[in-house]
């Protein structure tokens, strides 16, 4: 996004100003030291170098699935404690395959060529620029980041499912029952979700915090999923959607979707 | 003035009031001792100086208050770390933070918990690593 006018005056005054006196901005600099760190209990954080991004986005290249892979859905799916129900009714789902017919509905038609027709393709949370769920949530318990997560705080969430109803995509999938007995083997890093919660892709939120990038995207051995700041024009995502057509899930529907498709 | 069915009636009442109060004849004279919070874990010896992340009277007071805090902070704002006020920084996690020297949660959270009769939600989700190891 270009800066507004207030922000592009604010910068050319506050350059101008550090232009004008060097010496000055040397003073400022060696008054704001960084705060004296002691170092203590187990917890205390080593150098968290957190991934920051003013619009995260990613890219699937669908092309480069292979057949009944499934490593971004496993690693996920450990990384978050999903657990495994087994009945589609109470599916939980935070990354899911699909075939072209299901992602696409609109573009589907009888003669899609066997090798897209066939191929089952990783779907997620678009983490919507503008989400429906987000719109719906009576208690705010879901909510858009800055950066445009669309997040879900569980500790606020009461088990409306009118965000599952909101949803265009399915993204949304609420626990019927207590998840832990079909979680096959527990993240002690990340919490389960408990009876009565809606749960969904968080774009690995609490490994951006800790300067990783998402697990279904460390995943891919064909990286096939790529992940980055949409806004930065040097970002891997940007250099590819620059370069390649892509489509996203039901735009018509202006929900301005952050997942972007290659096929 | 006449009362009918007063042997039920006057039987009734004595029967209320003796449900009713029932909890402080049974436990006139008795004393229940408080809690014992145990803090030796292996964590907590190795530490060079026995100090949560604030003093032990602000803890006991706040914790509850500290971790809603800490809860918001994180999840809200996405902001992880915390600056106590003696100027030490520590990582906002439960399970990934005060677990870590409070490994024996069924000993120091419980036994209070248990005592004043609250019921903490927090584990329905976050996991407590001595459960499930």
């Amino acid at each position: 996004m270009a800066p507004t006018r207030r922000e592009f005056l604010i910068i050319a005054g506050l350059s101008a100003i550090g232009a004008a006196c060097p010496p000055l901005a040397r003073i400022v600099a060696a008054k704001a030291k960084a705060p004296e760190v002691r170092a203590g209990l187990p917890g205390t954080p080593g150098s968290m170098s957190a991934l920051k991004a003013k619009r995260w986005a990613m890219v699937v290249d669908a092309k480069r699935c292979i057949d009944d892979c499934q490593d971004c859905i496993a690693a996920c799916h450990y990384v978050h404690n999903v657990p495994a129900i087994g009945n589609t009714k109470h599916e939980v789902k935070w990354i899911w395959p699909e075939r072209f017919e299901n992602i696409f509905p609109e573009e589907s038609h009888t003669h899609i060529p066997d090798a897209m027709g066939k191929q089952l393709m990783p779907v997620l949370c678009n983490h919507c620029d503008n989400p429906p769920c987000v719109r719906v949530c009576p208690t705010g318990a879901t909510f858009r980041r800055s950066d445009g997560i669309v997040m879900m705080d569980s500790h606020r969430c009461i088990g409306c499912k009118i965000c599952m109803a909101a949803c265009p995509y399915g993204a949304r999938s609420i626990n019927f029952m207590d998840p832990r007995p079909f979680i096959r083997k527990l993240n002690l890093d990340f919490p389960t979700r408990t009876k009565g919660v809606v749960e969904k892709c968080n774009f690995c939120e609490e490994r951006l915090a800790k300067g990783l990038l998402p697990a279904c995207v460390m995943a891919c051995e064909q990286k096939a999923m790529v992940f980055g700041d949409a806004e930065d024009p040097n970002s891997k995502v940007r250099q590819i959607l620059d370069k390649e057509f892509s489509i996203r899930r039901r735009p018509e529907l202006g929900t301005n979707p952050q997942v972007y498709y290659i096929l | 003035m006449k009362l009918y069915n007063r042997g039920i009636i006057i039987a009734g009442i004595v029967v209320f009031a003796a449900v009713a109060t029932f909890p402080f004849w049974y436990n006139r004279g008795k004393s229940v001792s408080p809690p014992a919070v145990e803090l030796d874990t292996p964590a907590i010896r190795a530490l060079p100086e026995r100090r949560c992340v604030e003093d032990a009277a602000f803890m006991r007071d706040n914790h509850m208050k500290l971790l809603a805090s800490w809860r918001d902070s994180v999840v809200r704002k996405g902001n992880r770390i915390y600056t106590a006020t003696d100027g030490r920084v520590f990582e906002m996690a439960l399970t990934g933070n005060c677990l870590k020297c409070h490994e024996n949660k069924s000993h120091f959270c419980d036994r209070c918990h248990d005592y004043s009769g609250v019921k903490p939600t927090c584990w329905n989700c976050h996991i407590n690593p001595e459960e499930v190891l």
